[in-house]
């Protein structure tokens, strides 16, 4: 079931290589950040606001170009090989769960019967199928962000960026999608990129950590969560899992006393 | 107190305030017709006794019975006067619509046209339509033409401001979502900016439908003496020339009911275009 390659064998899928962004007014919000993206990573980039997590997705999204540096794909890049979900779930209003999730589809011109099992498919995936012809407006705020993760993930995306998609969510929710994810990630075999600035859901998600710091935004330490997936609520209440937490407190810390 | 006892089927127990908020919602039901039926009643009757104390003859101030009278006894003519001014209004409405939404359109999808125009429609907009409608009459031939110029120029600016402003207004990470998928210009503009305005759209269209009305009126006050203009607003001043003030009255109680319809239609199409998602037309339960 698990399409993750061991962390010695995967292949290069992007490569970020010195990339700066200065924002008008000389803003540094992004110096000389070097990073090699594998497949089947689940990287969280964990900083404190201003360090310029944001700018790097956008970045890496192409909604943006570098000032200098580059960033680039590994592996031949198609449309649709790109998923995004955002801090808020960014669904149409006017359009019903499903024909949210077929949007990337749409604008591919293709039509909604011929993709229609791949995306109930997606619905399935994050337990929402019972609600395709519902509107944004009926479900809870931990739906809609299902729905936003079950679009991101309809195309098989290759990588997929995530921006505190589950910081405005409660605990209980954000702890469920938190399992969810990482099933959903293994299910498919996707690449993910997550911005957060909880050290504990980034500990729990992932196994490359990218600690950064602000004023400039920069790339302050690597750490790297070495226990095995599939990880369930018992990895959460490990002696592991703490230690971790405790080096990337402690990484943290540095990042905030490096920027002050 | 045990489990048991909480779940007791069939005894429904409403709390004191829970009571005096659902009596309150039911009198307001009510009251929403009620109310503004009695204080028409009481204007009527107000206006009958100034009539009948004061015993003032009826071209001075007709009594409502009589504007009654005129309203049933004229009907024919005041009927197809109305037919007139309601064609001349919605012909004016769809001009605006569809003058108003494809000017902001063609501003969304070219600035340097929007910076261009943007100036003269404002400018269309504030110079009151009774100071441009002589000066249209004079260089344009036909009457129907004419009046439809003028209620366009009154109607078409809300719809073409309130839609500029939803077509700008739409959720800046769909923008970067249709992006990051390859969307056309076409397939933004169709998909997420046109849906993004609809609310905005109809709020104008609400306007507009009103002020298209005042425009047809307007201008057939204008026109009226040109000889063809036979609608209410025609009919309304003929008869004060004619000191027949209860046929003014009926007149303008069928003005203001098209008026009153045109908003109440618009309203509708509104709530049916929106009812499914947009939180304008959501009902709380609380």
């Amino acid at each position: 079931m698990v399409k993750v390659a061991p962390f010695s064998e995967r292949a290069e899928l992007m490569r970020i290589d010195g990339v700066d962004k200065v924002f008008p007014g000389d803003v540094q919000a992004l110096r000389a950040m070097s990073l090699t993206v594998r497949e089947g990573d689940f990287i969280s980039l964990l900083g404190p606001s201003g360090c310029g997590k944001s700018t790097a997705l956008r970045l890496i999204a192409g909604l943006s170009e570098p000032t200098s540096g580059r960033i680039d794909w590994q592996t031949q890049r198609a449309r649709g090989d790109l998923g995004v979900v955002f801090q808020e779930p960014t669904l149409m209003p006017w359009a019903t769960v499903a024909q949210n999730v077929f949007l990337p589809f749409r604008l591919e011109g293709k039509s909604y019967d011929a993709i229609k099992d791949d995306i109930l498919a997606a619905l399935k995936l994050v337990g929402l199928d019972k609600f395709q012809n519902a509107y944004p407006r009926e479900l809870s705020g931990g739906m809609k962000m299902r729905v936003s993760i079950a679009r991101a993930m309809v195309t098989q995306p290759k990588l997929i960026l995530m921006d505190e998609p589950f910081a405005a969510l409660d605990e209980i929710t954000r702890f469920k999608l938190n399992n969810d994810l990482l099933e959903m990630q293994a299910r498919i075999g996707c690449t993910v990129i997550f911005v957060t600035h909880s050290v504990f859901e980034s500990v729990f998600l992932s196994d490359r950590i990218v600690v950064m710091a602000a004023r400039p935004g920069r790339v302050i330490e690597e750490l790297h969560v070495d226990a095995p997936y599939p990880r369930s609520e018992e990895f959460r209440t490990s002696a592991e899992y703490a230690a971790h937490c405790r080096a990337a407190s402690r990484a943290l810390e540095q990042a905030m006393e490096a920027a002050a | 107190m045990s489990v048991t006892e909480l779940d007791q089927p069939g005894t429904p127990t409403v709390d004191a305030e829970e009571a005096r908020r659902a009596r309150g919602r039911r009198i307001e039901k009510t009251a929403r017709w009620l109310l503004p039926l009695l204080v028409m009643a009481l204007m009527i009757w107000v206006w009958d006794r100034i009539v009948v104390w004061n015993e003032l003859p009826h071209f001075i101030l007709p009594s409502p019975a009589r504007g009654w009278g005129s309203l049933t006894g004229d009907w024919a003519i005041l009927w197809d006067s109305a037919l007139l001014t309601g064609r001349i209004t919605l012909m004016a409405l769809v001009i605006a619509v569809v003058g108003g939404a494809g000017l902001a359109i063609l501003f969304n999808q070219n600035r340097m046209v929007e910076l261009s125009l943007y100036p003269y429609a404002v400018i269309l907009q504030v110079t009151p339509v009774v100071a441009i409608a002589p000066l249209i009459f004079i260089y344009v031939e036909s009457k129907t033409v004419g009046m439809l110029m003028c209620a366009w120029i009154v109607a078409f600016f809300p719809v073409l401001s309130s839609t500029t402003l939803g077509l700008n207004s739409v959720d800046h990470n769909l923008r970067d979502l249709f992006r990051i998928y390859g969307a056309t210009r076409w397939q933004k503009l169709w998909m997420l900016q046109l849906p993004s305005a609809l609310p905005y759209f109809l709020g104008g269209l609400k306007i507009a439908g009103g002020l298209s009305l005042i425009g047809a009126v307007v201008a057939e006050l204008v026109a009226g003496t040109g000889g063809v203009g036979t609608g209410l607003a025609f009919r309304i001043q003929e008869a004060g020339y004619r000191l027949n003030i209860a046929r003014m009255f009926a007149a303008l109680a069928i003005v203001a009911a098209m008026g009153v319809f045109i908003f109440a239609a618009l309203s509708l199409l509104s709530h049916m275009l929106l009812r499914k998602w947009h939180e304008s037309a959501i009902k709380r339960e609380y």
